[in-house]
């Protein structure tokens, strides 16, 4: 499946650049994630607990980094093997322009399942792709911006005061 | 007045007590003492290379046995095809390797592995996971055209190409057909698309491998329709077993369809890991399992070309088929789209001159193989729709413009112009029954009705030929077959004149313990209650072929006949002797020998017990005992045929389709029990309903399954289907078999898809919607929405 969709971040593309290659931003931000090492340069490793209709799994695999243009344009790759469940498999390709609110990230998505995730979830798995990418893409403005006063917060765990900087800025701070 | 037993009386199913109160002995209710049980690691992608397979973490997790892989497959030999078609050059099809396990190369989705065995299930389903396979995915290879166009990705690399045959049939015809169309008066041309399918026996595949190193004898337990058939091929193809040393038991089994003949790699797998882990071995298919593991149905695309004299005559056919064989050959799928098709291409018409042409194409697919039907399906239904549209574009009764060209029962014996020669059939008189059942004068009524309610009904009718009990052996040998299909019976009467029947064909539903007894009853004037079937074992039964191809009641059925009338004489030798009267004057009725013109008789009992107590016995002329064996090998096939015809109503806001009267009538020769032929019929129809409606396996475009779970392949329920209206009273004896029977078990599903899809093109041009001259299978309600208004 494949779906392009932009979105408006107050921060500079610079700022901006700079979240997307930290792997503690895109812990927090890739929904299920439950672990995420490594490095822009070398890639990351990441372990993802997801449940696409039917199937739950613990997703393993790496998320590379190509094509970087900083700060305007990255292509990330991943691949995750759920064991029994099948694999998915999918790469962005990410493009920042400065625009007068900051940052347009616009992003062209593509993503692949195999085994049984296709075979019980293919009919849902559009669906699926999409609700990802949203909740990525809004944890991800979130992380960069800090949470709008009708933002929900992903993270019920964070003290009053964490909650007014975005989590970027309380990485970087 | 119905008979109540014998020939032609519908006693219940007595093997229904144990299926519908749970005592039957299905392979996953087998447990041998100290079994192991097996999980197979299958390739989740289409294509690719293995780059290798590391089992180190998985072998040493909780209960594990054993791991095996392909190179523990060595010296074992692949899964072999059963038959070799001839191309239109005179060469040998391409036939690939079929390893056990996946060697070097994943080819579909499902592909075996790795086989992981283990003290329980969980545990082989865990360290499953912990094996790393190291695959780089090739570029799978899923349209059939694209597929042979030279430099396309190749499924099998040591292969010329993808293309497994290229058959053309009757290839001497191939020029004079191409001229009768070019000097046709009319052509009428149709592209269509046969869609895949996957069988769905009720019951997934079991097999459990046992080995007694003491005297080394092997023995599986399948889920099988022919476990002769899996002795043969897994004993001297793939594991190098001699007969004497391989028992193959095939116990109750629910459900076939086609699925279940063929010989599997898990079976070879489970038999051969028996020995080498010294347990017994059981593997049961998930249903998830069964969908990229059991081989699937149909997946034809044709185009056919009729073509028409000005008096409407069909003068030629010419018909060009994309079939697609999947990753590797299944058993006997390069037979299906051949001979079991391309001799079914003139129907039921005197069409002089017809050529078919066959691609059959390798993807990285499922293997596709026989599914109830099997190839003849296939025929009728390009066949049947494509006579349909001709009458359309002529602006005739597609009724009329079939029984215009018709063979006619006076030109029986009628030798087709694709090698077949039907013995015997009344087309009208079945097109008559089943106009005349289902009330075609009130359809204009009905119709009428339909659209006061602002829904569009259309009639809809096919005609079918099938061909069934596949023969004779040596013709069959020739085509090339590498097995015989002929079929066995043993008759063993006992000491008190009960009678246990072994029979080489397998019964998976069709009721044969209840039919066949009604055969040898009526033939020996006996209470069937004192009759057995004894079937599915190769230690106990003469080597049979199975069942499969509508062939059990014709070919397996008249073994027994043979097999009895032997009982029979040998019987009345010893009558004649215990009633002092020649052999010639013994008559046998009622159960009872008698010498004619007298009173003088002697029970069946008092004859069998001296045949084993042969105290008084003509001892110096015949051997004592009462047990024969016959086997039967059929002079040609037989052909049933029959009219297929529906009312269907479409939905013009949503495009559903429902079938609202659906009646057949059939010729199937004599029939032995009706309420079972009802009951096959009723199947048939619903698997038929299921494929034009329903039913579709769908693979993405890298090869993965998308319709792998009842979420998204679509059964046919209850609720999809009317009542059946269904009759055999049209009866044109076979004239080859001593019964006189043609054999019904696959009609349904022949029959009916063409007369659906018929039906919903008749509703839509009644409305207007003459632009739609086909919609592929199955007729979703998104498609036939997308016809009406595209």
């Amino acid at each position: 499946m494949k779906m392009t969709a932009e979105r408006e971040i107050a921060a500079t593309p610079q700022e901006v650049w700079a979240a997307l290659l930290d792997p503690e931003v895109l812990k927090a931000c890739v929904p299920g994630c439950q672990e995420m090492s490594g490095s822009a340069e070398d890639g990351f490793e990441a372990t993802v607990v997801q449940k696409v209709g039917p199937v739950k799994a613990t997703f393993k695999g790496g998320v590379t980094l190509t094509d970087m243009v900083v700060p305007e344009h990255v292509t990330i790759t991943g691949e995750g093997k759920g064991g029994a469940a099948g694999f998915a498999k999918g790469g962005a390709d990410v493009r920042l322009t400065p625009s007068e609110t900051g940052t347009t990230l616009s992003y062209d998505v593509e993503a692949k399942v195999g085994g049984k995730l296709a075979q019980l979830g293919s009919r849902i798995i559009d669906g699926f792709a999409k609700k990802m990418a949203d909740q990525f893409f809004e944890r991800f403005q979130q992380a960069v911006e800090g949470p709008g006063e009708e933002a929900v917060d992903a993270d019920p765990d964070a003290t009053s005061d964490e909650k007014k900087k975005g989590w970027l800025k309380r990485l970087v701070s | 007045m119905p008979k109540d037993s014998g020939i032609g009386a519908s006693p219940k199913r007595r093997e229904d007590v144990r299926f519908l109160t749970g005592k039957g002995q299905y392979t996953d209710d087998i447990n041998i003492h100290g079994q192991a049980y097996a999980h197979f690691l299958r390739s989740e992608v289409a294509h690719g290379t293995i780059n290798g397979i590391d089992t180190s973490a998985a072998a040493s997790m909780p209960g594990v046995v054993q791991i095996l892989t392909a190179k523990d497959f060595e010296g074992v030999g692949g899964v072999p095809c059963g038959w070799q078609v001839t191309d239109r050059h005179g060469e040998a099809m391409q036939e690939p390797k079929h390893p056990v396990l996946a060697e070097g190369k994943v080819r579909h989705v499902g592909d075996p592995i790795a086989m992981v065995i283990a003290d329980t299930l969980e545990q082989a389903r865990d360290a499953a996971e912990a094996i790393d396979v190291d695959i780089t995915e090739l570029e799978p290879v899923m349209d059939m055209k694209a597929a042979i166009k030279d430099g396309a990705t190749k499924v099998h690399d040591d292969l010329i190409s993808n293309l497994c045959y290229d058959w053309g049939f009757v290839e001497e015809n191939r020029e004079a057909v191409d001229e009768a169309i070019k000097s046709a008066a009319h052509v009428t041309t149709l592209e269509l698309v046969n869609n895949r399918l996957v069988a769905n026996p009720m019951e997934p595949r079991v097999a459990v491998g046992d080995y007694a190193p003491g005297t080394d004898d092997y023995t599986l337990y399948t889920t099988s329709q022919n476990p002769h058939v899996i002795r043969l091929l897994m004993g001297a193809f793939v594991l190098g077993i001699p007969e004497h040393k391989l028992r193959v038991v095939a116990p109750d089994v629910g459900g076939g369809f086609g699925a279940k003949i063929y010989h599997y790699a898990e079976e070879a797998a489970c038999t051969f890991a028996a020995k080498q882990c010294g347990r017994p071995v059981k593997w049961t298919s998930s249903r998830s399992e069964a969908f990229i593991s059991d081989a699937h149905g149909r997946d034809h695309v044709t185009k056919i070309e009729l073509a028409l004299d000005a008096d409407h005559k069909f003068t030629a056919i010419r018909t060009d088929t994309y079939a697609n064989m999947g990753a590797y050959l299944s058993t006997f799928a390069p037979s299906i789209p051949t001979w079991l098709h391309g001799t079914l291409m003139a129907g039921n018409y005197t069409t002089p001159l017809i050529y078919v042409n066959v691609k059959a194409v390798f993807t990285n697919t499922t293997p596709v193989d026989a599914y109830r039907g099997a190839g003849r399906p296939e025929a009728t239904f390009q066949l049947e729709r494509v006579i349909d549209k001709a009458a359309r574009e002529l602006g005739v009764d597609p009724a009329d413009l079939r029984r215009k060209n018709f063979i006619k029962p006076d030109q029986f014996p009628y030798a087709t112009p694709v090698a077949v020669e039907y013995d015997t059939g009344d087309y009208d008189a079945t097109l008559d029954k089943g106009m005349e059942m289902i009330d075609a004068a009130g359809f204009e009524a009905r119709a009428a009705e339909s659209k006061a309610k602002g829904k569009l009904r259309g009639l809809g009718i096919a005609h079918f030929i099938e061909a069934c009990g596949i023969a004779p052996s040596n013709l069959v040998g020739q085509l090339g077959a590498r097995a015989g299909l002929y079929e066995s019976a043993t008759v063993r009467v006992n000491a008190t004149g009960s009678i246990s029947v072994m029979t080489g064909s397998h019964s998976h539903g069709q009721g044969h313990e209840t039919s066949y007894p009604q055969v040898v009853a009526e033939m020996l004037g006996i209470d069937e209650s004192m009759i057995d079937i004894v079937h599915g074992d190769t230690s106990k039964t003469p080597m049979g072929m199975g069942t499969y191809g509508s062939r059990s009641i014709a070919v397996g059925g008249s073994a027994m006949v043979r097999a009895t009338e032997k009982i029979i004489n040998k019987a009345k030798k010893i009558a004649a002797h215990l009633l002092e009267a020649s052999e010639a004057d013994i008559e046998l009725k009622d159960g009872a020998f008698s010498v004619a013109g007298t009173d003088k008789s002697v029970a069946w009992g008092d004859v069998t017990l001296a045949a084993y107590v042969p105290h008084n016995y003509p001892l110096e002329d015949i051997e004592p005992g009462l047990e024969e064996t016959a086997f039967y090998d059929p002079s040609n096939f037989t052909y049933p045929a029959g009219a297929y015809i529906c009312e269907v109503e479409v939905d013009p806001e949503t495009g559903k389709v429902d079938v609202l009267k659906f009646v057949a009538a059939d010729d199937f020769g004599n029939v032995i029990n009706p309420m079972i032929v009802y009951g096959q019929v009723h199947g048939g129809v619903a698997q038929g309903i299921g494929q034009a409606l329903l039913e579709n396996c769908a693979y993405d475009e890298n090869g993965q399954l998308l319709s792998g779970s009842y979420m998204d392949y679509t059964m046919p329920r209850a609720d999809d289907l009317p009542m059946f209206d269904v009759d055999h009273s049209c009866v044109t004896p076979c004239t080859h078999n001593p019964l006189g029977v043609k054999g019904c078990g696959e009609a349904g599903a022949i029959g009916t898809p063409p007369a659906i899809v018929n039906g919903v093109i008749d509703a839509l041009h009644r409305a207007g919607h003459t632009h739609v001259s086909h919609i592929d299978m199955p007729l979703t309600p998104a498609r036939v929405w997308a016809a009406m208004n595209g």
